[in-house]
């Protein structure tokens, strides 16, 4: 840059020789210069000003943009702010009655494990530990603890007073975890439906609880799914009932010396099952282990009034009149031949007693003359019988939710020969199990619809497919009503019911072929109040004996019957049925104040 | 009158700030609240799986009996039986007491014929 001088000398000499004063031009030209200073110093503070502004600008357009990137973006947190209504539960449903009592429940333990890394006095917590929990072996204990084991399950579930005990021992060791424990409060009370659990994958945070039989393995999925929040399994079962008739059956199978006994109570309009028990029983809290010899029958584990299938003797009677009617081939009043004994080829068909020539087709059955019911099986032939029973159900599994129902199969005959059919008209040569007969029972007494058993409550009344006719049904109710009245099962006439039903004692079979003479199935199938049932009730009590005679008595009439009817006595009113009777004397209202 | 506007929105925006910080902690401490309610919800849950289990397990029918049966001789409490049920017009009801006739009273009226 050329510099401009303060001073020109040109200028300076001009303006002496005007004569006037060159400081002037001085003057002038410093404010010049100053001010081209002036201008370039502003130029360059703007120009810092400018960026400056512009970084600002910068930061705080950087700062507002992230503040509103925050205050969009919906940052995932845990949502807090919830209305509890705790839709997913992460936990066993329960399971209640058709009343809401609660047949099975969770309660919340611990489980106890330890890590022998962070065990201090390993000696001392072995020693304290066997003295807290019997069970366990000192020994054993203290050489895993030193072993190279990192961790191990000490117990699985743990009281809180055995928690509070393992606490004090001080280890650091020894660590709990949450443990839901499935309690069944009823004890061994509908043990058979229930099943049990036991625990699946194993956490030190939680375990699974899967079932292992019954209603809890049939319903497995259902009740673990947490999506149900809850919800509980309403069962059709009704606890009070249940109490009541497993009472009166255990008493019953004792005084009777029975081996086992079982009963199915049901509802023969909706087919719902009131009350079903197995005795023995076992208590699903601590479910024995299956045995592993022997006939699984002989463990309590085995429910004979599912599982159990028994040539159930003359209470197939009913069918086979009841298809006779249906099929017009006889009236109450025809006589049929009982002449007895019929021979069928190197066979022979014999009667409890010999009940003359002729019997109508009533007395047939008041009486269970097998030759009668023989006849009418003839008359009927093999291929409808076996289509009449298939359409009572009762030849194929039971719907029943249970595991246990659909694999057991009735056992059919091999070949269904005129002689079958002449034997499964009274109840031998097809094996069903209790729980069949009581559906059959139901459809014939509900007026003709098919029932399927459900453990299910709240499903409503069924409208299966008709299988005989509200005529036929009515009839059939009123031949069982004779049963009772003045035939094999008088001892059944519960005042104010009006019971109807039929007996049957089937001798047993051998493994070995042939049968016991000694040793039978007595069954009582019946249903109440006759003229219009509402339940039907299947007793059945494996090689009963009422020793109480001169000689030792086995048939139904002598050891079903009654058991039956005690349970029908008291489990009626519970059911809130009306008798047809008189109250009892002094019945009014007690004026009282206070 | 600028500088007052200024003044005057600063202001504003600095008592809406106020407002909004304030705002911002009241949501938190109600959102710790709702936290420790639904600790207490679950915790009281769990008591409450636990009451119905024991009041289950204490009403087990096995257990209502033998107590009916140990204080048979105070309650009297026998099973269900079909005479004890009864239709309503069977009771006795006492019938209602009218109230005693005390002083008698004199009526006297006239008969009128309507015309």
């Amino acid at each position: 840059m050329i510099r401009t001088p303060l001073r020109p000398l040109a200028r300076i000499l001009d303006a002496r020789a005007r004569g006037e004063n060159p400081e002037a031009i001085e003057r002038e030209n410093l404010r010049l210069r100053h001010e081209q200073m002036r201008d370039r110093a502003r130029a360059r503070a703007e120009g810092r000003l400018l960026i400056l502004g512009f970084l600002f600008l910068c930061a705080f357009t950087a700062v507002g943009g992230r503040m509103a990137v925050l205050a969009a973006s919906d940052e995932p947190g845990e949502p807090r702010a919830i209305a509890s209504g705790a839709a997913i539960v992460a936990q066993r449903a329960d399971i209640t009655d058709r009343r809401g009592r609660i047949l099975a429940t969770n309660l919340a333990t611990h489980s106890l494990y330890a890590q022998p890394p962070l065990m201090i006095d390993k000696a001392r917590a072995a020693r304290e530990l066997a003295e807290i929990f019997p069970d366990l072996d000192r020994d054993r204990l203290l050489r895993q603890f030193t072993g190279k084991r990192k961790f191990l399950w000490i117990k699985r579930q743990i009281s809180p007073e055995q928690m509070q005990q393992v606490h004090d021992i001080g280890d650091p060791g020894l660590l709990f975890g949450p443990r839901e424990m499935r309690l069944y409060p009823n004890g061994k009370l509908a043990a058979h439906v229930l099943g049990g659990t036991r625990f699946g994958q194993e956490g030190v945070h939680s375990a699974e609880v899967v079932g292992v039989a019954g209603v809890e393995k049939a319903f497995d999925e259902y009740l673990r799914d947490p999506a149900n929040g809850a919800a509980p399994l309403r069962l059709s079962l009704d606890l009070t009932v249940q109490a009541a008739a497993r009472r009166v059956l255990a008493g019953g199978m004792t005084l009777l010396n029975a081996k086992g006994a079982a009963a199915v109570l049901m509802d023969v309009h909706t087919g719902e099952v009131i009350s079903l028990i197995s005795l023995p029983d076992f208590d699903p809290n601590d479910r024995p282990a299956p045995l592993n010899m022997g006939h699984p029958s002989d463990s309590p584990l085995f429910n004979r009034a599912v599982q159990g299938v028994y040539e159930l003797g003359s209470t197939f009677k009913t069918f086979a009149i009841a298809q006779a009617l249906e099929l017009g081939l006889v009236e109450p009043d025809t006589m049929i031949d009982t002449e007895g004994p019929l021979r069928w080829g190197k066979y022979s068909i014999n009667d409890f007693h010999d009940y003359g020539d002729k019997l109508s087709v009533t007395d047939v059955i008041v009486e269970s003359s097998n030759i009668g019911t023989a006849h009418i099986a003839q008359k009927i032939g093999a291929e409808r019988q076996r289509d009449f029973l298939g359409r009572l159900g009762l030849l194929k599994p039971t719907g029943l939710e249970m595991v246990e129902a659909p694999g057991i199969e009735p056992l059919l005959p091999a070949k269904w020969s005129e002689l079958s059919t002449m034997t499964i008209s009274y109840g031998h040569g097809l094996s069903v199990s209790p729980l069949h007969l009581a559906a059959a029972y139901a459809t014939i007494a509900n007026g003709g619809r098919r029932i399927e058993p459900t453990l299910l409550a709240g499903n409503g009344v069924q409208q299966g497919e008709r299988v005989i006719s509200e005529t036929v049904s009515a009839k059939v109710r009123k031949m069982l009503r004779q049963v009772v009245v003045r035939g094999t099962a008088s001892m059944a006439d519960v005042e104010g019911y009006a019971v109807a039903g039929k007996t049957g004692s089937a001798d047993k079979p051998k493994p070995t072929g042939g049968y016991y003479k000694d040793r039978v199935i007595s069954t009582f199938a019946s249903m109440f109040p006759a003229d219009d049932p509402r339940y039907v009730l299947v007793v059945t009590l494996d090689e009963p004996e009422d020793r109480t005679g001169s000689e030792p008595r086995r048939t139904a009439g002598w050891t079903a019957v009654p058991v039956a009817a005690e349970i029908i006595r008291r489990v009626a009113p519970l059911l809130g049925l009306r008798p047809a009777i008189e109250p009892a004397p002094g019945f009014g209202v007690t004026l009282a104040g206070n | 009158m600028r500088p007052f506007y200024f003044v005057l929105s600063t202001l504003a925006v600095m008592a809406l700030a106020f407002w909004a910080y304030q705002e911002n902690y009241r949501t938190r401490q109600a959102l710790d609240q709702v936290e420790s309610l639904q600790t207490q919800i679950a915790e009281m849950r769990a008591t409450l799986a636990m009451l119905r289990a024991e009041w289950a397990y204490l009403n087990r029918p096995e257990r209502l009996a033998e107590l009916a049966e140990l204080n048979f001789d105070r309650l009297g409490l026998m099973p269900l039986r079909p005479e004890q049920f009864g239709l309503i017009r069977q009771v006795s009801y006492p019938l209602a007491e009218l109230p005693a006739i005390s002083t008698p009273i004199d009526l006297v009226g006239n008969l009128e014929q309507k015309p």
